[in-house]
C-alpha cells in the first residue's frame, strides 16, 4: 500500500477511536474535515506560488447556497446540496478566476481579497436575501428521503467526510500527478519555460482555480450542516487567513496535508477556548511562526520522514 | 454646488486616518517587499494605547491640553518597542522567503497581536475623548463640524507633506530611495541596508500607530478593530499602488468621497464601497492608479 493510503487509514482510525472514547471530538472533526476541504483548495493554489485572501468567498459561497435552498425547501437532499454547492462554487470559481489568473503574487492575493470583501459586505447588507448579519439558519436535509435527528446526523456527517475525504482525495492525488497537476509547482520555478513547451498557463491556473473553488464551496456547505447556521462572518478576510494557515500547518505536499493542519488547528481551538479563550490565537499564530521557519513542510512532512525511516535505505 | 461643501470636507474627514494606515503600509512594502498583514495590529494598538494614556492623564490630574500631544507620544510609544522588535525579530529572517510564507508570518504576527491586546486590555470597548472636546466646533456654510475633524485632515496633509520631504531631501530619504532601487549596489556603496530596513519600518509602525491614536477620541477602541483596518489599507494602498505615497493620500481620498457619497445616495452600500473600488481598478491597472509597472518575476 502506499503511503498516503496508509496515512489516510490511520488517520480515519485516529478519529473514530477517539469519537468513541471522547465523544463531543465528533463535532470538532466534523468542522476540522469541513474546513480542511477548504485548505485543501487554498493548497492547490499554493502549490503554483500562489496566495489566496479571499477563499473564504466560496466557503461562505457554498454555505449560503446550501442555507438558501435548504431552507426554501428547494433541495432537501444532503447528498445533492454537497453536490450542488459543490457545482455552483466551482461555476463561480470559473467566473471569477477568468479575471485573477492572469494575476501573480501579491496582486493575485489582493484582488481575491477585494473580491471576497466584497461577498461579505453584500452578505452583510442584503438582508432581504441573506439575513444579513443575522445569518441563515440551515433546514435540517433529508437523506434520501429519510428524516434523521442532529446526533444521527452528526455521526452521517462525520462518517461520510471521511468517505468523501477517500474519494475527493484519490480524485485529487490522480489531478495532481497528472501533468495538468504536475504543471503547478512549474508555474512557481518558471512560468515561461512553461509556455515555451507548449503549456496553457492560464489553462492550467483557472482549472486550478476552479478545483480550489468548487473545494472551498464543498468545505463551506459541510460546515453549514455542522453547525446548522450560516454567518456573513464565514466570508471574512481573516478566515480565508485561516484557510491558508490550516494549508500551510498541515503541509501543501500531500492531500493529507491540509486535513491534518485543520485537525490540529480545530482541536487546539477548542482545547484553547475551554481553558484560555483569549489567547487561542496566539497559541495558533505562535504555531504557524515555528512551522514556518523550522518545518517547512508542514506536520505532512513529519510523517513522511517517519514512513521514510520505517523503510530504511 | 452649496451641498459639495459639506461632501468634500467629510470625504477628507474619512480619508485622513485611512491615510496613515495606508501610507505606513506602502513604505513599508516599497521597502521591505512585504504586504504586511500585522499593519493593522500596530494601528489599534496606538489607538488602545492612547486610550489608556488619555485615562491614566486623566486620573493624574493632567491638563486636558495635553491630551492632544499624548496621542503622538502613544504612537511613538507602539512604534519604539514593536517597530524594531518585529522587523529584527521575525520579518528580518522571511527576506529570503516565497512571498506567499511571508504574508503568512506576518498574518501569524497578526493573530498573536490580537490575543495579546485581548490580554492586555480586555475584551469591553474603551473610550476616552478628551482631544474631541478640546477643540469644539466650527461652522462651515451652515453646517457644524467638529474641529477635531479639521485637525485631522490638517495632519494628514502635514504627514503627506512631510513625507514626500524627507523622500526627497534628507539623507535617509535618499538612503531609502537607493535600497529601494537596487538594494545590492546601495550596499556596495556602503549604505547599511539592514539599518534603512529597520528604520523605515518603524517609521511604518508609527504612522498606522498616529493613524490609530487620532482616530481613537472619535472611534473608541473594541477587539476587532484591527482586522477592519489592515483590509482598508490594503484596499487604499492597492488603488494608489503599492510604494505611492501620494498615491495613497489620493486613494484615501478617492475611497472617503466614495464612501460619503454612498452614504448619502444608497446608504446600505457604503461598506462595499472601498472593496468595489479597489476591484475595479486592479482590473484595469493592477498596479494602482500611480503604481509603476515592475518586471514580472520569472
Amino acid at each position: 500500500m502506499q503511503l498516503p493510503a496508509i496515512a489516510f487509514g490511520a488517520m480515519a482510525a485516529v478519529l473514530i477511536l477517539s469519537v468513541q472514547m471522547v465523544p463531543w471530538l465528533e463535532f470538532v472533526y466534523i468542522l476540522a474535515l469541513a474546513k480542511g476541504f477548504a485548505a485543501l483548495g487554498v493548497a492547490i493554489l499554493l502549490r503554483a506560488g500562489l496566495i489566496s485572501i479571499g477563499h473564504a468567498l466560496f466557503f461562505g459561497f457554498g454555505a449560503y447556497v446550501t442555507a438558501f435552498l435548504g431552507g426554501g425547501r428547494i433541495v432537501t437532499d444532503l447528498g445533492a446540496l454537497l453536490v450542488i454547492a459543490t457545482f455552483a462554487s466551482a461555476a463561480l470559481g470559473v467566473i471569477i478566476g477568468a479575471f485573477v489568473v492572469r494575476y501573480r503574487a501579491i496582486f493575485f492575493a489582493m484582488l481575491n481579497l477585494a473580491l471576497s470583501m466584497v461577498f461579505f459586505s453584500l452578505l452583510a447588507k442584503l438582508y432581504a436575501i441573506t439575513g444579513g448579519t443575522d445569518g441563515l439558519r440551515v433546514a435540517m436535509p433529508t437523506i434520501f428521503g429519510m428524516v434523521f435527528d442532529r446526533a444521527t446526523l452528526q455521526a452521517i456527517l462525520l462518517y461520510g467526510s471521511l468517505l468523501l475525504l477517500a474519494g475527493v482525495g484519490y480524485l485529487l492525488k490522480r489531478y495532481l500527478h497528472s501533468p495538468m497537476g504536475q504543471a503547478l509547482p512549474a508555474i512557481e520555478r518558471n512560468e515561461l519555460r512553461l509556455e515555451y513547451l507548449g503549456v496553457s498557463v492560464r489553462r492550467v491556473l483557472l482549472t486550478a482555480y476552479t478545483i480550489s473553488a468548487g473545494l472551498a464551496g464543498l468545505g463551506g456547505a459541510l460546515m453549514a450542516f455542522a453547525v446548522g447556521h450560516v454567518l456573513p462572518e464565514m466570508s471574512y478576510w481573516t478566515v480565508s487567513g485561516q484557510l491558508v494557515l490550516i494549508a500551510v500547518l498541515g503541509g501543501i505536499g500531500g492531500v493529507l496535508g491540509p486535513f491534518m493542519g485543520a485537525i490540529f488547528f480545530e482541536v487546539v481551538h477548542t482545547l484553547a477556548v475551554g481553558h484560555m479563550a483569549e489567547a487561542w490565537n496566539l497559541i495558533i499564530g505562535l504555531t504557524l511562526i515555528a512551522v514556518i521557519f523550522f518545518l517547512p513542510g508542514g506536520l505532512y512532512s513529519l510523517m513522511q520522514a517517519f514512513a521514510r525511516k520505517g523503510h530504511a535505505p | 454646488m452649496e451641498f459639495l461643501i459639506p461632501l468634500v470636507v467629510d470625504g477628507l474627514a474619512a480619508a485622513a486616518v485611512i491615510f496613515f494606515i495606508a501610507v505606513g503600509l506602502s513604505l513599508v512594502f516599497s521597502v521591505l517587499k512585504i504586504l504586511n498583514v500585522a499593519h493593522g495590529s500596530f494601528y489599534s494598538m496606538g489607538a488602545y494605547v492612547a486610550v489608556m494614556l488619555g485615562m491614566w492623564g486623566l486620573s493624574k490630574g493632567i491638563s486636558p491640553y495635553f491630551s492632544l500631544p499624548l496621542l503622538f507620544v502613544a504612537a511613538a510609544l507602539v512604534a519604539g518597542l514593536f517597530g524594531p522588535l518585529v522587523e529584527r525579530g521575525f520579518l528580518r529572517w522571511t527576506y529570503d522567503k516565497p512571498e506567499a510564507l511571508q504574508i503568512l508570518v506576518t498574518f501569524g504576527l497578526f493573530l498573536i497581536f490580537e490575543d495579546m491586546q485581548k490580554l492586555v486590555f480586555g475584551v469591553q470597548p474603551h473610550f476616552h475623548d478628551a482631544a474631541l472636546h478640546l477643540l469644539g466646533v466650527s461652522t462651515i456654510g451652515g453646517i457644524a463640524y467638529i474641529n477635531y475633524q479639521l485637525v485631522l485632515i490638517g495632519l494628514a496633509v502635514l504627514a503627506l507633506a512631510v513625507l514626500e520631504l524627507v523622500i526627497r531631501y534628507t539623507t535617509f530619504g535618499k538612503l531609502v530611495v537607493a535600497v529601494v532601487s537596487d538594494r545590492e549596489v546601495a550596499q556596495c556603496m556602503g549604505v547599511n541596508a539592514s539599518h534603512v530596513f529597520t528604520a523605515a519600518f518603524t517609521l511604518g509602525v508609527f504612522l498606522a500607530a498616529l493613524g490609530g491614536a487620532l482616530a481613537s477620541p472619535t472611534s473608541g477602541v473594541a477587539p476587532g478593530l484591527g482586522a477592519e483596518a489592515i483590509v482598508l489599507g490594503f484596499a487604499v494602498a492597492a488603488i494608489g499602488g503599492l510604494g505611492q505615497i501620494g498615491g495613497a493620500a489620493l486613494a484615501a481620498f478617492l475611497v472617503g468621497l466614495a464612501r460619503v457619497l454612498a452614504i448619502f445616495y444608497y446608504p446600505e452600500l457604503e461598506p462595499v464601497v472601498p472593496y468595489t473600488v479597489m476591484v475595479l481598478v486592479l482590473l484595469v491597472r493592477p498596479f494602482g492608479l500611480f503604481g509603476t509597472i515592475t518586471a514580472r518575476r520569472i
